[in-house]
């Protein structure tokens, strides 16, 4: 499998046409319903790239990063909505235990590899989200948490999509940067031998232990702070957000993009927030489709729609220009 | 009604969801064991066996017997169609996608059953009467004893076949080493094939006889999977008794927890359980150690 | 000559113009968030059916002031989350004047905040009383007050002697709403609440609730919820050989409670309103005819029956349609309109608003009925 590669420079260039896009975008759109829709692009693109490091980059399967998703949003949310604690000290204390649960958590997870972490992970997802559930009280459960107040700044209050747009992709922006440069940097090359060989990697002097729970640690700060952003653009939390579904939709986001393919994450979760809101009516099926994402591109386009398009694109062309079978990629 | 009874109770009805369990952790084990692919589908299964009967039962009006022996068979033609097509084609893929694409798998089963028959729950009747049976101060019903006499029948039927029959032997060759398997003139493929067969078989009649007990709808897969593979691994991943041992152990657990402590929290206490056997005793509490090879 | 042809050819085009526009005038646009699918499924597409029904109905007479009435019906699977989005995208995007629905409580409290910053009046088709208690400025509810249904039990209760109860509430904004009225109101009937337990809208058992209620002094059961945990509730009590009188909530009023819960349904007493006992109430029922009509109407339609729950939309579209009319369609009109609707006949009871009380419904919205060999009885 292919990760990003090529030279810095050629990073930062891809990023600064990316952000040029996002920020003129609403312009494009004049402020329509669809701005409302890009705010939620903006969080689960977080939340993909987040899953993407874990899981593509360093190879550690996580079912359960919907957990750090909603904690993030239940700390902020109940701290500024119960508490009327200032919206960004909660973010950053959401940010900050987050943090420090994953790191924790990660040491023991993360000595599991294969089929028995993707059940460690998944478990620990469905037991955060029971706590929600059940802590009526705090969170109030099901009936979900409403009131939580809008993030503000300088006076500007973000109550408005537009301006909700510009705060998230504002961080989601910041968080595709660091993790391309992540990627690119010695860490990446070392996270991405330990996806190839544990053993390997070690021999080679990685700290694979520590760097694994390094790694956790940022997907889960990532997540956390989507999450934080998540309540105070909406407003109302629910635990139905941030269950078992959740985790598979990111994961479906990532395959669709790519493992290793931070880009490819964006489209991932642009994909799979935008599809739904245009075929309102087929929104029953959504769960099928997943289903048939998840299997069909694992098995044919492993690359995801970043590598896999080209790559489809080429090999039909080749197949057209010599009429014989073309050659098989591994 | 004193402590004793409740807890007597509630270790019964603890047994009854816990003999379930260890249907569904077998079910896990026998594909580890013959393929080391964990087949996340494998609740779906369970989910099918109660769907399609209803199905077969309520919508087509067959006789009972007669739509859970099809509801079985159809379960089953569904695994195995899954292992053909999904699964034996990345063989010697990395766990990552496997397990990926058992996901996919156990997704699309569920959004299929939700299309074909939707989201609503139904009760399956019981196979003999509705009146609760008092057995020294806790009730059961009928269901109950036919639920432990079937996980016995499929218990035992699974012991006699892994170590008796041919068959049973050489799937359990192709867990230990497939190539000398295949050496020694086993049919890899198709010893594959049958473990999920088996699997989604046995998945299927878990799921039809817990069914007039709990309903069934398009969902249930999804935490009785999770909790059939908890069993698995306190099992170490046996198809024998460890694995009914470790079904046993969640069921009674649950239902101790749910009635003394709290009913909200008694999903959770299975995945503690899971998580903490995962953290410090992989191999579960009857298995052995797994080396691999680097 | 030919100039003069062709400017009456245009006059005429002109007046044809503008004498088709004042039918295909803007249609008046109503928001419905229902669950349609999902649990409260069994809410939702009743409510659902019966909008589109009157909708059309209305349609046919002609609109409203000439104006055709047009329904846009998101399906929330009785979720708060996609009962917000939902109501963002048909407040922003659809462009709605008001909005019916949505199914549930817990989905309507998440969408009180939306309505009430964009000024969209919203009227309700669940039953907590939070909904519109404290009164907030643009929400309504059709659904009867859980109080009210709280206040008939325990009133049963009392009749037959019964002081010491178990309650067995879901955890959901339906249940804890029900579960403080029966905490509130006890004392009023001489009722004490020896246990109280309470199970998650997903629990597939409630086994461990029940075998603490039979260890305590409870001489009946009262459980809140909505489909399908009190058919789990009724069944188990039934496999524990429970034999304490069992009494709902007007949640399961409907005939899926029926359908899930089987022989152990046999004898659960509920309130509902009274349109499930059309026939058996007396000929003095003012709400009689209308009621017999709308259960007929549904059944030509649906082959089914509307039941408790359609009659919230039937209500919800009917009072909204009275709103447009006696104002001028905009949405701070709606609202007034709304709040002076008196003596409305609607199949949930007789509505009275006021700026004091968005519900309008007293005690005798609802009656008591009991389950016998599968079917509603009337217990007078």
């Amino acid at each position: 499998m292919k990760f990003l590669e090529g030279s810095l420079k050629r990073e930062m260039f891809k990023f600064f046409v990316f952000a040029a896009a996002v920020f003129t975008a609403p312009v494009f759109f004049r402020g329509g319903y669809i701005v409302n829709v890009l705010v939620f692009v903006g969080v689960y693109t977080i939340l993909s790239v987040a899953l993407n490091l874990l899981l593509g980059l360093a190879g550690q399967i996580s079912l359960g990063q919907a957990a750090f998703f909603g904690l993030g949003a239940y700390i902020s949310g109940v701290l500024t909505a119960a508490y009327g604690v200032n919206p960004w000290l909660a973010m950053a204390i959401a940010v900050i235990v987050v943090g420090m649960i994953s790191f924790v958590l990660g040491f023991p997870i993360l000595r599991l590899r294969g089929h028995y972490l993707a059940m460690a992970t998944l478990g620990m997802g469905i037991i955060v989200y029971i706590v929600f559930n059940e802590t009526i009280d705090i969170t109030g459960g099901p009936s979900g948490l409403s009131g939580i107040p809008n993030l503000s700044i300088f006076g500007i209050i973000f109550n408005s999509d537009i301006k909700n747009y510009y705060l998230v992709w504002f961080f989601t922006s910041v968080t595709i940067l660091l993790s391309v440069n992540l990627s690119a940097s010695r860490v990446g090359r070392a996270l991405r031998a330990i996806h190839d060989s544990e053993v390997a990697a070690r021999i080679l002097g990685v700290n694979v232990r520590l760097l694994k729970v390094q790694i956790f640690t940022i997907s889960g700060i990532f997540s956390a702070l989507a999450g934080s952003l998540y309540a105070h653009t909406v407003q109302f939390i629910s635990p139905t957000s941030f269950g078992f579904n959740v985790s598979i939709e990111l994961l479906t986001m990532v395959i669709i993009g790519g493992l290793g393919s931070i880009y490819g994450s964006f489209l991932g979760a642009a994909i799979l927030t935008l599809l739904p809101e245009l075929f309102r009516t087929f929104q029953d099926y959504d769960i099928i489709v997943y289903g048939i994402v998840l299997i069909v591109m694992t098995m044919f386009m492993p690359g995801g729609l970043v590598r896999g398009i080209p790559f489809l694109a080429r090999a039909l062309f080749s197949k057209v220009k010599h009429g014989l079978s073309s050659e098989r990629r591994v | 009604m004193d402590l004793f009874e409740q807890l007597f109770q509630y270790t019964l009805s603890g047994l009854s969801t816990g003999a379930i369990y260890s249907l569904i952790g077998l079910g896990f084990a026998i594909i580890y064991n013959s393929t080391s692919i964990i087949n996340f589908a494998q609740g779906e299964f369970v989910m099918l066996g109660g769907m399609l009967t209803l199905f077969f039962h309520v919508s087509l009006g067959l006789a009972l017997p007669f739509s859970i022996v099809l509801a079985i068979v159809a379960a089953t033609a569904v695994g195995a169609l899954f292992e053909h097509l999904a699964i034996n084609p990345l063989k010697d893929a990395e766990p990552i996608i496997l397990v990926i694409i058992t996901i996919g798998g156990s997704i699309l089963i569920r959004g299929v059953a939700m299309l074909l028959w939707g989201k609503d729950t139904h009760a399956l009747p019981m196979f003999s009467g509705n009146e609760p049976i008092i057995f020294m101060g806790a009730a059961m019903m009928p269901q109950n004893l036919w639920i432990f006499g079937i996980t016995l029948i499929i218990i035992t039927a699974n012991r006699v076949f892994f170590h008796h029959s041919i068959s049973g032997k050489a799937m359990r060759a192709c867990s230990f080493n497939r190539i000398a398997s295949r050496l020694v003139g086993i049919n890899v493929n198709r010893m594959v094939l049958f473990s999920f067969g088996i699997s989604s078989a046995i998945g299927a009649a878990a799921g039809i006889i817990i069914a007039p007990l709990t309903m069934t709808s398009y969902d249930i897969g999804i935490m009785l999977g999770l909790k059939g593979f908890c069993a698995a691994i306190i099992g170490g991943m046996s198809v024998g008794m460890g694995t009914v041992a470790g079904g046993l152990i969640v069921g009674i657990l649950e239902s101790l927890g749910a009635g003394l402590i709290s009913s909200g929290y008694k999903d959770a206490i299975a995945f503690i359980i899971l998580l903490v056997i995962l953290f410090i005793r992989p191999q579960g509490l009857f298995g052995r150690g797994e080396a691999e090879r680097v | 000559m030919l100039k003069t042809i062709i400017k009456s050819i245009c006059i005429f085009c002109f007046i044809l113009i503008f004498a088709g526009n004042s039918w295909s005038q803007e249609p008046i646009k109503i928001g419905a968030l229902f669950a349609v699918t999902g649990p409260p499924s069994f809410l939702g597409e009743p409510e659902r059916n019966t909008a589109n029904m009157v909708v059309d109905q209305i349609n046919k007479a002609g609109g409203i002031k000439g104006r055709k009435l047009k329904l846009v019906c998101y399906d929330t699977q009785g979720d708060a989350t996609k009962a917000v989005q939902a109501a963002n995208r048909l407040i922003k995007e659809d462009g709605v004047t008001a909005i019916i629905g949505p199914s549930t409580t817990g989905e309507t409290m998440a969408v009180i905040p939306v309505v009430e910053n964009a000024g969209i009046p919203l009227i309700s088709c669940a039953a907590g009383i939070k909904i519109t208690e404290p009164v907030k400025k643009w929400v309504f509810k059709t659904a009867q007050n859980d109080s009210l249904a709280v206040g008939r039990i325990y009133d049963h209760l009392k009749r037959r002697n019964i002081n010491n109860v178990a309650i067995l509430t879901v955890s959901d904004g339906f249940g804890a709403s029900g579960r403080e009225q029966l905490k509130l109101h006890a004392k009023d009937y001489g009722i004490t609440i020896v246990s109280d337990e309470i199970y998650g809208p997903n629990d597939t058992d409630m086994t461990a609730q029940l075998v603490k209620i039979r260890g305590s002094k409870a001489q009946a059961i009262i459980c809140w919820g909505t489909n399908p945990g009190p058919a789990k509730v009724a069944r188990n009590a039934r496999q524990l050989g429970l034999k304490l009188p069992l009494y709902m909530s007007h949640g399961v009023s409907s005939k899926k409670f029926i359908e899930l819960a089987g022989d152990a349904a046999e004898g659960i007493i509920l309130p509902s309103g009274r349109v499930i006992v059309a026939n058996s109430l007396p000929k003095s029922d003012q709400q009689k005819k209308s009621l017999l009509a709308y259960v007929n109407d549904y059944r030509n339609h649906f082959k089914a029956d509307g039941g408790h729950f359609g009659g919230h939309a039937w209500d919800a579209v009917m009072l909204l349609k009275g709103a447009i009319e006696r104002g001028n369609g905009l949405p701070a009109s709606i609202r007034n309109e709304l709040e002076n609707t008196r003596n409305f006949k609607g199949i949930g009871g007789i509505f009275n608003f006021s700026p004091q009380d968005h519900a309008g419904l007293t005690e005798d919205a609802f009656v008591l009925v009991t389950i016998k060999n599968k079917e509603w009885v009337l217990i007078k």
